[in-house]
């Protein structure tokens, strides 16, 4: 048994709670959600809360809702929950093909979306799918909500625009008629941190023509998206040779570091490599979308 | 309830088919472990019983310089600190290993791993004992490492082992087996030569269950019982009496329930004796458990073998010798479990499952700054090594000699006429017949289909890989002439007796560490004294309960212990004959057994049954002359021979060209281990050694930096196979006996681990072929693969 130092322990009764304890208990104190990743940084001593708030019991937090033009994802909403939703499948599949990859069963049972962002580990996948699909993060604190891009929001690893005494709450995603999108990660195994993963989003005009692409990569030194490829993709019809010179260009803006999952130039491959995968498959799938729409 | 064997029987395996004492039942352990009520070493709580943690060394090469410990025994719930100076005031700093090395309890001079023992806690919780930790202030001089074993006998690599008289370098041993100059000769005049480096990484069981003791010593008779996960009691037992000085009959080792073993339980780590020691500074009982990262940094790894590999052949394909340097890491002591007089274990049964001309091994020895180990993860002492070597060498054959890999095996095999078959390195292999197992499997796996659809998906670019792997065990040790650890001969005992109701009791000296022992060895006794399993209960684990042996592991269960309870229950049925012809008043040779029964030659209906003697032994019978008034027996079997399972693996894989990420599409698993007990059991044992062997083949390494830090110290780094990672086993079976042991049974528990790793490495790298790969090591990470696809394979050290 691994064994954290000590810790005083709080359950939170509501977001308002939450944020007073958060408050009243100052700098050492951590919020705990799924505590997928906090709780085994406990036991191996890495992070020392005095405090722990328990914000379990926030089933406010835990919904899933279209309304109008996004999609709200309260920020206890379970990975399970995700995965498992028919709106999300449709219209978003990059959450469920993402989902479907973080670890396994039992921890998508706990872990939460927010969780998962306010984490911001550079191996997390739910980061790179919300700045793909241009999420925003609604935060509370103190002095009232506020809205952030991804890009406001994400500042690299480990570090989000989160204060201390505030709370992600949900998280909103636009909804785009015609669009698609796809995520895919290497891994050692089932459950390890990604080595290299990619994930995209297209939005196709009437014309059949890219009207808006995004695409984002995991676990690579990239804390945005890879922006150099909308210049190219734009206004152009999906083609296999932009594919593979938008893999190109992602394995040139990515800057991963050499470990125990691969070199660099592997990384740099798996960037080209999953890019050009994403792309291909969020091409088909806003091109099925819209044919949709058509019938 | 009893299952009895209902699958259609193999047409291949004749009348040795017929599994023994009740086939696939159930097993007896079962309903407790699924209801959640095993009992491990984590769950013994007895009164009073105090906690202890272990402080462990950041580094992994430094001298140690101070230790103070007055914080750590200011807290409020600490009872006692104890260090390397404490130790060595009561000569108890160093203990020996199981390789005639010793090791250091606690640091007393130098640190030589990271995460070696330097101090342990005692305190009223594990809570406490744990924080303590954090209070003890050590001063370290760190000093360069030796991490890579390739540079350990460079001249002027720093010292190791410093503490052992006279030592100048980091040499171990060296050891070689089979004729040189024999093998030498037949080198330099074959066709075709090919050589290989094939490096076989450091591995780690990884147990579910850690390693764990709880001591209690009462200070008023100066009784220790000492409760500990270990797969040797007996053994344990009295090294502990000629370490400690407390006689052998005041010590009592327990293993309970274990949870998984996998050779990380044989050896003895200084958590148990330090646990020991704890109990009698404080004279209280004392539990030491210890977490994830401390088995994986600190307890016995497995493997950490590079071997220098060359085999020649004729050039239409007769294998004609093999040889092979290798050099051994073993950490910083020589720990390693095995026979005494094999410093390598089995390894030089790496001559396989062909006929050679001539064979040679040279191994070397060396010490490194890293966990001590070597002999461990289901490995039958080395024969894993063995065998991963000889498999690749003749696929890497195969490849020059452009043969597909199934024939060239087949028409190297040994033939069935050529048993018993003395090997060119000294061994007797008891029994075999290989052509049938190898056609059984490829016929299982349609192995000619797999070749086309290979062929068709290389045309369209997709790579796709079929890996064969045949392996030769050698298990069951062994022969007391030959084999012993620390002077203790491998043979076990068995003790049966049966009640005047005519239930039965039989005591073995191995212990189950998930083997399922309480079944197979109820079914022996069950299919040889004709009561039903059911009624017969099989105790183990206890020292004060149970006949001196040396224990689970090298797969020596069934061969050893299999052998000494079938033979026990044998003199029970003989000496039943005779209180059954006094009961009768006839004379013992006019009865004739059947299952179960004695009874008058040609008069079935004037008998009886086991329960009628038993209650007579015990009775008021007027028993004849010589025979005492019970129906128990003892014996103690010193095995004749090792035995020799064998067995045909073929695993496919598909690779993804674009990532290099391995998909195990199918195992087919062919096993031979003589006698079948319990079908059902074997066939968990495949599966798991399988699982075993997927890991090792695609994921699981313990690496080392520069510095010598530990880079596999938790599941997030060492990364061991989940059910995604592996297909539906495809097993089956044929049945060659083993001709010495009383039931023909040859022992399963490793075959799968040793013989499946080939296989999967063997399908990578066939599923390379296009890219021009001969040969890549393991483990098959997408990024090594991807790696080897750039023509850019490397050793993983």
């Amino acid at each position: 048994m691994q064994i954290p130092a000590p810790f005083d322990y709080v359950r939170a009764s509501s977001v308002d709670n939450a944020l007073a304890l958060l408050d009243r208990h100052g700098a050492e104190s951590r919020v705990v959600a799924g505590g997928h990743s906090l709780l085994p940084m406990m036991k191996l001593r890495l992070a020392r809360p005095d405090w722990l708030i328990d914000i379990n019991d926030l089933f406010e937090l835990d919904y899933l809702l279209v309304d109008g033009p996004v999609m709200r994802i309260g920020a206890m909403t379970r990975h399970t929950t995700l995965l498992e939703s028919d709106d999300v499948r449709r219209l978003f599949p990059i959450i469920c093909d993402a989902e479907r990859v973080i670890a396994d069963p039992i921890v998508r049972n706990r872990g939460t979306i927010g969780g998962s962002l306010c984490q911001a580990d550079p191996a997390e996948d739910l980061s790179t799918v919300c700045h793909v699909l241009e999420a925003v993060a609604v935060v509370r604190g103190p002095a009232g909500e506020r809205m952030l891009s991804m890009a406001e929001f994400h500042r690299g690893p480990y570090e989000t625009a989160v204060a201390q005494n505030e709370l992600l709450i949900e998280v909103r995603v636009p909804i785009r008629a015609g669009s698609g999108s796809a995520y895919e990660k290497v891994e050692r195994r089932v459950g390890d941190w990604a080595v290299a993963a990619a994930g995209a989003s297209v939005t196709l005009a009437g014309d059949g023509t890219i009207s808006q692409v995004a695409v984002g990569l995991t676990a690579v030194g990239l804390d945005h998206n890879v922006t150099e490829v909308e210049a190219i993709l734009v206004g152009q019809a999906p083609a296999e040779t932009l594919f593979i010179e938008a893999g190109r260009l992602a394995s040139l803006a990515c800057d991963p570091l050499a470990d125990q999952r691969g070199p660099i130039d592997y990384k740099r491959h798996l960037a080209d490599e999953l890019t050009r995968r994403v792309l291909r498959v969020s091409c088909s799938r806003a091109a099925a979308s819209v044919s949709d729409i058509t019938i | 309830m009893t299952i009895l064997e209902d699958r259609p029987s193999n047409p291949a395996a004749g009348d040795h088919d017929r599994p023994i004492g009740h086939g696939r039942m159930q097993r007896k352990e079962d309903p407790r472990f699924v209801r959640g009520k095993g009992h491990y070493i984590d769950d013994i709580v007895l009164p009073g019983m105090l906690h202890g943690a272990i402080l462990r060394a950041p580094v992994a090469h430094a001298r140690l310089v101070s230790i103070d410990t007055t914080e750590a025994l200011a807290h409020p719930k600490v009872l006692a600190v104890i260090t390397g100076s404490d130790l060595q005031a009561l000569g108890l700093a160093w203990a020996p290993t199981l390789s005639m090395d010793v090791q250091a309890v606690l640091v007393t001079d130098k640190v030589r791993f990271q995460g070696q023992e330097v101090a342990f806690v005692v305190a009223e919780d594990r809570y406490a004992a744990r924080d303590a930790l954090e209070l003890i202030e050590v001063e370290y001089d760190v000093l360069p490492p030796v991490v890579d074993a390739r540079k350990a006998m460079d001249p002027g690599a720093p010292v190791i082992r410093d503490d052992l008289e006279g030592r100048t370098d980091n040499h171990i041993f060296d050891w070689e087996a089979g004729n040189k100059a024999e093998t030498d000769a037949v080198f330099a005049s074959a066709d075709v030569v090919v050589k290989q480096e094939i490096v076989y990484p450091r591995v780690h069981p990884a147990p579910m269950e850690t390693c764990g003791a709880v001591a209690d010593f009462d200070p008023i008779d100066g009784r220790l019982t000492l409760y500990e996960t270990t797969q040797a009691p007996h053994a344990h037992r009295t090294l502990f009496a000629m370490v400690s000085g407390i006689p052998e009959h005041k010590i009592r080792v327990v293993s309970p329930d274990i949870g998984g073993g996998f050779g990380n339980k044989v050896g003895i780590y200084p958590g148990y004796i330090l646990a020991v020691v704890g109990s009698i500074v404080t004279g209280k009982p004392v539990k030491w458990v210890e977490d994830r990262s401390e088995n994986l940094m600190s307890t016995s790894f497995a493997r950490d073998y590079i071997m220098q590999g060359e085999i020649a052949a004729t050039k239409d394909g007769k294998i004609l010798a093999l040889r092979t340097n290798v050099l051994a890491d073993h950490g910083a002591f020589n720990a390693t479990a095995q026979p005494t007089k094999y410093p390598a274990g089995f390894f030089h049964i790496f001559t396989g499952s062909y006929d050679l001309a001539a064979a040679h091994c040279t191994v070397t020895g060396v010490y490194t700054n890293k966990a001590p180990g070597g002999v461990a993860y289901a490995c039958s002492f080395r024969v894993t090594e063995a065998v991963y070597l000889v498999e690749r060498m003749v696929d890497i054959l195969a490849r020059k000699l452009d043969m597909d890999p199934a024939e060239l095996r087949l028409r190297n095999f040994i033939k069935k006429e050529q048993f018993p078959y003395a090997n060119k390195t000294g061994w007797e292999y008891d029994s075999g017949d290989y052509e049938p197992t190898m056609r059984l499997s490829m016929k299982m796996a349609g192995y000619d289909e797999l070749r086309r659809e290979q062929k068709e998906k290389r045309e369209r670019g997709e790579l796709m890989g079929i890996g064969i792997s045949f392996f030769t065990e050698t298990v069951g040790a062994g022969p007391r002439k030959d084999m012993d650890i620390l002077g203790l001969g491998m043979a076990d005992g068995a003790e049966l007796r049966i009640h005047p109701t005519g239930k039965a009791v039989v005591r073995i000296s191995v212990q189950s560490q998930g083997q399922g022992h309480e079944t197979t060895f109820a079914q022996i006794v069950a299919e040889e004294i004709g009561i039903p399993p059911e009624d017969i209960d099989v105790v183990h684990g206890d020292t004060d309960q149970t006949p001196f042996g040396l224990g689970t592991y090298g797969s020596r269960s069934t061969p050893v212990s299999g052998a000494a309870v079938a033979l026990v229950a044998r003199k029970v049925r003989e000496k039943a004959r005779f209180i059954a012809a006094a009961m009768l008043e006839t004379r013992p040779e006019d009865l004739e057994w059947e299952k179960g029964r004695w009874f008058v030659k040609g008069d079935p209906s004037v008998g009886k049954t086991m329960a009628e003697i038993a209650m007579g032994a015990h009775g008021t019978v007027a028993l004849p002359e010589g025979i005492d008034g019970n129906l128990d027996a003892e014996v103690t079997y010193d095995p004749p021979n090792l035995t020799f399972p064998f067995g045909a693996y073929i695993c496919v894989v598909d690779v993804d060209p674009g990532t290099g990420h391995v998909k195990v599409r199918r195992f087919i698993a062919v096993d031979d281990c003589g006698t079948r007990i319990n079908p059902m059991i074997i066939e968990g044992q495949i599966h798991g050694g399988l699982t075993d062997g997927v890991g090792m083949a695609l994921m699981e390494i313990i690496e080392f930096d520069a510095e010598g830090n530990c880079l596999g110290g938790s599941f997030m780094d060492y990364l061991i196979p989940t059910a995604m990672e592996v297909p539906d086993w495809e097993t089956g079976f044929t049945v060659t006996p083993s001709p010495h042991h009383p039931i023909g049974a040859k022992g399963v528990g490793e075959s799968a681990t040793v013989g499946s790793p080939p296989a999967v490495v063997n399908a990578v790298v066939d599923a390379l072929a296009p890219f021009g790969v001969v040969h890549m090591d393991m483990p098959c990470t997408p990024a090594r693969v991807w790696e080897a696809m750039q023509g850019r394979t490397r050793p993983p050290v």
